[in-house]
């Protein structure tokens, strides 16, 4: 079974979703993880799906480019094998004043520290610049990984905070 | 000595017998807002002054219904709350100001989305407890305060001790996709 990474970037108009949708279950391949959101009102979706050759998915949304306003790009990917033991979940949130380099620095600490991030969002408004991270760290490490990032953010002179994530299971 | 601590007794803002002023609002990333205040002495002139301006801006901005020292620029472990008439509130002390206020019991955690005048731009979704109770002073006076409440004036005061701490409700944000662009603004 093909598994494929399909990306889809640019400008926004209604019914992108359903045209890239459409197209994929023509094919008959199976949409399953996605993400889609905007990104300073640019159009960005992300997602894998399993069944058809890559080449017959990018014939398939070939149409969607044909204006040059988006970009589609298919590429086969290698399933998953097992999935290595899970670290503890936090989430690292930093805000400060808008400055170059602020996430390299950032997730280059919590590379150092063996930490994993699974979940990502940068926000910038007026001179704002907002990160949330959500990542997994080596059980343990908790301490030592805050007391790393409150070094960076100090060199930064941005703010940051480490909590661990709410994981309460109903 | 312990302090014996009482509801508001009564208090109202008009007892600061000052009309306050407005004062502007600072927005992040201003470091004010990332500065953990210090406590005050409530009896001071300066504490009474900055309590009674507190309500005052916080009474002409829309939908406000908090507003901290470092909010207008000084760091100090001072807050207005006025959650009256919101649809949310339950529990309702009314207009109140507290100095050097903590957190003494948080119960019945719950996830709400906040937004803050502070960060005017965005909304996040923070796990606040809905049953709380607050010890502080009231300015003025000093007189020791337990409050007890719940809902939104229990998030509202979270929110407001946060802000006193250097906190913002960026620092508490549930995850990666916890922080959305506001849409509505009032």
């Amino acid at each position: 079974m093909n598994e494929l990474a399909i990306t889809v970037i640019g400008r926004d108009r209604p019914g992108i979703v359903a045209d890239v949708a459409e197209a994929l279950a023509r094919l008959g391949a199976n949409l399953t993880d996605s993400t889609m959101t905007r990104l300073r009102g640019h159009f960005a979706m992300t997602l894998i799906c399993v069944g058809p050759a890559a080449a017959d998915v990018e014939a398939a949304l070939a149409p969607l480019a044909a204006d040059g306003q988006l970009l589609a790009t298919v590429r086969a990917v290698t399933p998953d094998g097992a999935i290595e033991p899970a670290g503890e979940p936090y989430v690292m949130a930093v805000h400060g004043a808008d400055r170059m380099g602020i996430v390299a620095a950032m997730t280059r600490a919590l590379a150092d520290a063996g930490g994993n991030v699974t979940d990502l969002s940068t926000r910038l408004t007026g001179s704002l610049y907002v990160v949330v991270a959500e990542v997994e760290l080596p059980p343990g490490s908790s301490d030592e990984v805050a007391g790393r990032l409150a070094r960076t953010a100090a060199e930064l002179g941005v703010g940051v905070s480490l909590r661990l994530a709410d994981t309460d299971l109903l | 000595m312990t302090a014996e601590y009482a509801g508001l007794g009564g208090w109202v803002p008009e007892a600061l017998a000052l009309p306050g002023e407005v004062r502007p609002v600072v927005s992040a990333p201003d470091p004010v807002l990332s500065r953990p205040g210090p406590e005050v002495d409530p009896k001071s002139d300066e504490v009474v002054r900055l309590a009674a301006d507190l309500v005052a801006t916080m009474r002409v901005s829309p939908g406000c219904v908090g507003l901290a020292a470092p909010q207008v620029g000084v760091s100090a472990q001072v807050f207005a709350v006025d959650v009256t008439g919101h649809p949310k509130a339950v529990t309702v002390h009314g207009a109140f100001v507290l100095c050097n206020a903590k957190v003494v019991e948080a119960t019945r955690w719950k996830a709400g989305r906040e937004g803050c005048m502070s960060v005017p731009d965005l909304t996040g979704d923070v796990k606040r407890a809905s049953r709380l109770v607050v010890e502080g002073m009231l300015p003025g006076t000093g007189a020791p305060v337990r409050l007890v409440t719940d809902g939104f004036e229990a998030r509202a005061l979270q929110h407001e001790i946060d802000h006193c701490a250097g906190l913002l409700f960026l620092d508490r944000v549930a995850g990666a996709h916890a922080v959305y662009q506001r849409k509505v603004y009032l």
